[in-house]
């Protein structure tokens, strides 16, 4: 607490609006994957900045929480930096790039590498939670189509996408079903990250701009949606990490040079900072040293 | 209220948390743990209301009530001092058991459960929580899966039929606290129980 502005409450939002954060938490939990509608409240940052996360953040963290942000893995890209000084100054709580470390850990878009385990809580910032929101615009209809478990239309489009491109075309935001009840949107990870979503982490969505938030307690069954005959593939670059050599994690391709050279590295810059520092090395990466 | 005479204001002002932001975000981090692993036991600190409030149950009111949240009294919960307390920390209304968003008493009191809140199809979320007073609280007695819980949990339960027939419900059904003294387990309506 040492580290807080004073002029700020803890962790910024007054204590009504953490109240109601928190009742939808708790209601979330109560029914995984069901989006909680919630008042999202004007934050100082714009919508798509992760205002719903740092919503969830703020009503969950406590002053001896170690908090970490990641914005498609990395946590040194603006989105992530700025979100870290917020809490850092608003809830002088203390940060960390180390997923191991971090007790509460807010993402955009990637779950980290490394396993997370009890005692961890994991945010997801949301843009769009309803999967049901591009096959149909009419929020009556959607809440319709979960209530009464009408999720015919998503196989329909899974479906197009096999008998257009003979695969699920569908890479990111990949939909799962949730305790074989309600079809979530997973926030747009990447569908590698899709399994990893049964953790032991408690996990939290906030959609701030379309104020809902969903929730999976540890341990929940959270299944892909596919077919008997085309089943679900968390496919990933077929390439190492050319600077940490990993075979097993996400990666990022990036464009080195104007001549078409690229080089694919770990989207988790925790997990591949650490492989280095602990000598591993990738294709690349002796050039990069010299 | 100010002007009740039954208003006994050295009991009511007392026992509210003395750091509000901070006691409110320890305490709904131990609840929320516990409604993510439904039979954990936490314990809970930094607030207690009259008799026959027990801290877990005083720091739950602190922490999620207020003037938004309808509050249902069962029994000997339904006792002046209570009221006042309730009213004075949390501004929460005081209103029968089909309004409530929250119903606090002991098991036995809160009877017949079926007239709480579950929710609606469209609205799963807007269902009663039960904080229910036990007088002891541990993990052993009815077996415990579903989500939040790796292979089994334990929990000593007032029944065990309600809990199946409200598991039933689901996506509907309330969701409950159990609270005895500083401790505090929960129980969502996910959790089947045997």
């Amino acid at each position: 607490m040492d580290g807080q502005d004073q002029a700020y409450n803890f962790a910024y939002l007054d204590e009504q609006t953490k109240r109601m954060i928190r009742r939808a938490i708790l209601k979330g939990l109560a029914v995984p994957g069901y989006q909680v509608p919630f008042a999202s409240r004007e934050m100082p940052m714009p919508y798509g900045w992760g205002t719903g996360g740092v919503q969830v953040s703020a009503a969950v963290m406590v002053p001896e929480d170690r908090f970490k942000v990641i914005d498609q893995g990395a946590d040194d890209t603006t989105n992530a930096v700025s979100i870290r000084k917020f809490f850092e100054k608003t809830a002088g709580v203390a940060v960390t790039e180390r997923t191991g470390e971090a007790t509460v850990i807010q993402t955009r878009h990637r779950i980290p590498e490394e396993e997370l385990g009890e005692g961890q809580v994991l945010v997801y910032q949301v843009p769009i939670p309803e999967p049901l929101r591009f096959l149909e615009p009419s929020e009556v209809e959607t809440r319709k189509m979960h209530a009464l478990e009408e999720y015919g239309l998503m196989h329909v489009k899974l479906y197009e996408d096999i008998a257009r491109h003979g695969a699920i075309s569908t890479a990111y935001a990949y939909p799962v079903k949730v305790e074989g009840r309600y079809v979530m949107d997973p926030s747009p990870i990447p569908k590698f990250d899709n399994p990893k979503m049964e953790m032991a982490a408690v996990q939290l969505f906030g959609a701030g701009r379309e104020q809902r938030i969903y929730a999976l307690p540890p341990y929940t069954k959270v299944v892909s949606l596919d077919f008997e005959d085309h089943p679900f593939d968390p496919s990933k670059a077929d390439h190492p990490c050319d600077l940490c050599g990993a075979e097993d994690s996400y990666l990022d391709e990036v464009i080195v040079d104007d001549a078409g050279g690229r080089m694919f590295v770990c989207s988790d810059t925790d997990y591949c900072g650490t492989r280095q520092a602990n000598g591993h090395r990738g294709a690349l990466a002796a050039e990069d040293a010299a | 209220m100010m002007g009740d005479l039954t208003f006994d204001s050295s009991r009511a002002l007392e026992g509210g948390f003395a750091d509000v932001p901070v006691h409110s975000a320890h305490a709904f981090r131990a609840a929320m743990e516990c409604m993510a692993r439904p039979g954990r036991i936490e314990d809970l600190a930094g607030g207690q209301g009259p008799e026959p409030l027990s801290v877990a149950a005083s720091v739950l009111l602190l922490t999620l009530c207020d003037p938004e949240t309808p509050v249902h009294l069962a029994g000997d919960h339904d006792a002046g001092p209570v009221r006042d307390w309730i009213t004075f920390h949390t501004g929460a209304p005081l209103v029968g058991p089909e309004e409530a968003m929250f119903a606090l008493g002991t098991w036995a009191a809160l009877q017949p459960v079926d007239r709480f809140a579950i929710g609606t199809p469209e609205y799963p979320d807007r269902a009663a929580t039960l904080i229910v007073e036990t007088d002891r609280l541990e993990a052993e007695g009815a077996v415990l899966t579903g989500p939040g819980i790796r292979d089994q949990a334990a929990l000593s339960l007032p029944e065990v039929a309600a809990f199946q027939a409200n598991a039933r419900l689901f996506p509907l059904g309330f969701d409950a606290f159990f609270t005895s003294g500083a401790r505090v387990a929960a129980l969502p309506r996910t959790t089947k129980v045997r």
